[in-house]
């Protein structure tokens, strides 16, 4: 039935099968409304770059928890109070003078939300998701990040399991900076590796 | 390259572009975690779902990812 009058309120096809789909589900016992409500706050507000970025500031200050880091991302990660879904293997990467990390999930939008929340729209796109791969460095330049050619670039395209998580390189002129500082110089851009402090 | 709007957000930044999408997506997670599935389970889906309408809008996979799961788990026929 077309409609040429469209209401704000109106909700839109999409709409409508999200709704109709909730309520079966809820029929069938398979979720709750309040269990949707809590995952949607959840990823609002307690998954997101903020923690990724005390996980850099405190690698950035203390050399075992790097080593601890590198070793082995999730338990290093959990130290800090951060874990949950897609978090279960967390694999960091550290980007040194010679070599510069940046993930990309060619098949679909795999993202350690743990510490990073979820993805911006750039990354599930198309473009990204194929480009990375195919042409990294001219990629990063368009997107704001040159790489030195003498700098290798490894692009790491999550798999099934493992999520990965830059370590950017501290920026130069910080040795007296607290954590707090530091992690306020940490943007979700270096962590994805799309940018450099 | 640094500039507040580069700054990892705190509460406020909408992890989602509308309310639609946060209700599909507690619902994939809600369903994988009550049939004690793998994500894998879902994520297969979405990859096909991606595959099969690269252009399509990443929720909108994300929610014929979830109808051909709920249908392969025999939880409703696409038709009731």
């Amino acid at each position: 039935m077309s409609d040429a009058h469209h209401h704000p309120t109106e909700p839109s096809p999409v709409e409508r099968r999200v709704q109709a789909l909730e309520e079966l589900l809820v029929e069938k016992g398979m979720v709750t409304p309040d269990f949707i409500d809590v995952v949607v706050e959840t990823m609002s507000n307690d998954f997101g770059p903020m923690n990724g970025a005390k996980v850099v500031a405190r690698a950035w200050v203390d050399p075992h928890y790097k080593a601890r880091l590198l070793a082995d991302g999730t338990p290093a990660i959990a130290e800090l109070g951060f874990g949950g879904p897609e978090g279960d293997h967390i694999v960091v990467v550290e980007n040194t003078p010679d070599v510069h990390n940046v993930v990309v999930c060619t098949l679909c939008s795999c993202y350690p939300w743990p510490v990073l929340g979820l993805p911006p729209n750039w990354y599930k796109s198309p473009p990204y998701r194929a480009r990375m791969v195919r042409e990294p460095r001219a990629l990063l330049a368009e997107m704001g990040c040159p790489v030195p050619d003498a700098v290798e670039i490894r692009v790491w395209d999550s798999s099934a399991e493992i999520r990965y998580l830059v370590l950017p390189e501290r920026p130069a002129g910080t040795d007296g900076a607290s954590e707090d500082e530091l992690a306020a110089l940490v943007t979700r851009d270096a962590m994805i590796g799309v940018a450099r402090p | 390259m640094t500039g507040a709007a580069a700054l990892p957000r705190r509460n406020g930044e909408l992890a989602f572009d509308a309310p639609w999408e946060g209700r599909v997506f507690g619902m994939a997670i809600g369903v994988v975690e009550t049939l004690g599935l793998p994500w894998s389970a879902f994520q297969t889906h979405l990859i096909a779902a991606i595959a099969d309408d690269p252009d399509r809008p990443y929720y909108e996979s994300w929610l014929a990812a979830l109808e051909a799961l709920v249908a392969d788990q025999g939880i409703a026929s696409t038709h009731e």
